[in-house]
């Protein structure tokens, strides 16, 4: 099977530089973009159902053709990268980065041509230094070689692209966050519509992709949309870097077809669980997705399936939850983590999170009190989506309801025992 | 005020954004790597030179969690102390920094040597539990291995 995403990188060693990239085929996607036109590209993504792989898995084509086009469209025009990787339990994005720099900036030379974008900006995470190191000098040889700057390969199009490395805080992974940190303003929401790909960047048409996404264009421009759709088990087309941490036999990240099932990851890569520790249930997609337990193994891991489980694919990076960790306690781990990255925007989420924290916390040491989950299953309610400005706060509360439902006995006991029984 | 040094690296990053306020966060990093921390007189640096009110800049400012308003030691520990990091042992290695240094979470060592800080999930989860020490990412974190780490900074 190809690997789009991970075909270049070499476990433990130095990713390749810009001529070992161009000896293995790269930059031969960028050549053959350029002879198509950008409309081409976007019909050609959008026939090969590339779904957003920073969690809301909507159609990457799809977005781009509302881009305004041609003469008429207001410039300039940018495209971002969001490698803002901040979901707790996700390591995916990281591993594209460092392992191969160079196809991040080939695709997003690629993705910015198909929108005609003028500027393109790498968003990354204040704490990847190692990849802030790489792209820099991808970037920096892609200058030299002509595919970036003024007239990339003799052509009338013409690129710059940044890197902004950002001070760290969750709510610029979200769109509209990204794009008034990169303005330089708070990360907050923005009012929508209008949407980013008509007013975004400083009023400007603006796509932003999540880097797994836009890691899958230059395949699909080489390969073409049939192709691609080929590598999936379902309709949504590609493979999908799958992700496992916890107390299981063997950690890390596997490139998938999209649709590979929960069990197939949880029993064939990740080998089960670790010696000693018994499965009690997963968050299969980061820590905003809903908890999912043994029964739901059968279930595929692309965006449509994981929705009727009622959870959510996410990120595709799997939380592994064992017998000797306390649900209430991770999800108070969980809660408190989302209400210190809050912005503050909304009122549900600003006030509510602290308030679920600290329900929370209460129960976790024993001082709980019967009507505390009433209060816990309030706020997942009072942050739906809708109450928001930004999905983020829908997804702060989905581990929180799931684990209401699956874990309840716990709450339960740690209410009516008062004290925590996984504590030694 | 700013140094010739200070305003040449900010003309840098001005480059890429196109008003002077974008470039804010990354200006004040800038000042950040050369002074160790923002004051209020390093914000008033900034501000003026990007012709922003100081409040406009400190609202940017303090909404990240990695530009220090307050003063911090010559090096930085973050300990991750999100989900996957904290069910791998979290608990123990924070006991243990805690112990080594003498300080509690948020606060610096008396020499100055050290600021240790809580951090979201640094995505790592694979190594678990992980921390950052300035630039650097240390992973399958134990007491040993934390006390061979701390004695490589000075």
């Amino acid at each position: 099977m190809d690997k789009p995403l991970t075909q270049n990188i070499r476990p433990n060693r130095e990713p390749m530089d810009i001529a070992e990239y161009e000896r293995a085929g790269g930059y031969q996607a960028l050549r053959k973009a350029l002879q198509m036109a950008p409309t081409q590209i976007q019909q050609m993504v959008n026939d090969a159902d590339l779904r957003g792989r920073g969690g809301a898995g909507f159609p990457a084509g799809k977005k781009w053709s509302f881009v305004p086009m041609g003469a008429e469209a207001r410039r300039p025009k940018f495209y971002a990268v969001n490698a803002d990787e901040m979901e707790p339990g996700t390591f995916k994005d990281r591993l594209l980065m460092e392992g191969d720099p160079n196809l991040v900036v080939e695709s997003t030379i690629i993705a910015s041509y198909a929108i005609e974008a003028d500027v393109a900006y790498l968003f990354l995470r204040w704490a990847y230094k190692l990849s802030a190191q790489r792209l820099t000098k991808a970037m920096a040889q892609a200058y030299e070689k002509g595919y970036l700057g003024k007239n990339i390969l003799g052509t009338s199009y013409s690129l710059e692209m940044y890197l902004h490395t950002s001070a760290g805080r969750y709510m610029c992974g979200e769109e509209d966050g990204l794009l008034n940190a990169l303005e330089g303003k708070r990360p907050i929401p923005r009012t929508k519509p209008p949407h980013a790909v008509t007013v975004g960047l400083w009023g400007k048409p603006t796509v932003v992709n999540n880097v797994e996404t836009v890691a899958n264009v230059p395949y699909i421009v080489t390969h073409g949309a049939a192709a691609f759709k080929a590598l999936s088990h379902t309709d949504e087309g590609g493979t999908k870097l799958y992700g496992i941490s916890g107390r299981v036999k063997r950690t890390g990240i596997w490139e998938l077809p999209m649709g590979t099932t929960l069990g197939e990851i949880f029993h064939e890569c990740a080998g089960g669980m670790s010696n000693g520790y018994r499965f009690r249930g997963l968050l299969p997609g980061g820590a905003s997705t809903s908890f999912l337990l043994e029964e739901h193994f059968d279930a595929k891991m692309d965006f449509a399936s994981m929705d009727k489980t009622g959870s959510r694919l996410g990120t595709g990076t799997i939380i592994v939850l064992d017998d000797k960790t306390c649900p209430v306690g991770m999800l108070l781990n969980l809660e408190q983590f989302f209400a210190r990255e809050s912005c503050g925007w909304c009122t549900p989420c600003r006030e509510g999170l602290p308030w679920v924290r600290n329900t929370l916390k209460a129960i976790e040491r024993g001082d709980g009190v019967p009507d505390d989950l009433g209060i816990l299953q309030e706020h997942t309610w009072g942050l739906q989506l809708g109450h928001t400005f930004c999905a983020l706060a829908p997804g702060a509360v989905m581990p929180l309801g799931s684990a209401l439902k699956y874990f309840r006995e716990d709450f339960e006991k740690h209410i009516q025992e008062h004290r925590c029984s996984y504590r030694h | 005020m700013l140094t010739d040094d200070e305003k040449r690296e900010i003309d840098e990053e001005l480059v890429k954004y196109r008003t002077k306020r974008a470039a804010g966060p990354e200006a004040l990093k800038v000042v950040q790597k050369r002074r160790g921390w923002i004051s209020d007189e390093s914000l008033k640096d900034v501000a003026r030179y990007l012709e922003l009110s100081s409040e406009e800049l400190d609202a940017v400012a303090t909404c990240y969690n990695f530009i220090f308003r307050k003063p911090v030691g010559r090096h930085i520990i973050v300990l991750c102390d999100s989900i996957v990091c904290w069910a791998l042992g979290y608990r123990q290695i924070r006991e243990h920094l805690q112990h080594r240094l003498g300080i509690g979470v948020g606060q610096t060592t008396r020499d100055g040597r050290f600021t240790l800080l809580p951090g979201a999930c640094l995505g790592a989860c694979d190594q678990a539990p992980v921390m950052i020490v300035d630039e650097q990412l240390y992973v399958e974190l134990s007491p040993t291995k934390v006390d061979e780490v701390l004695d490589k900074y000075r």
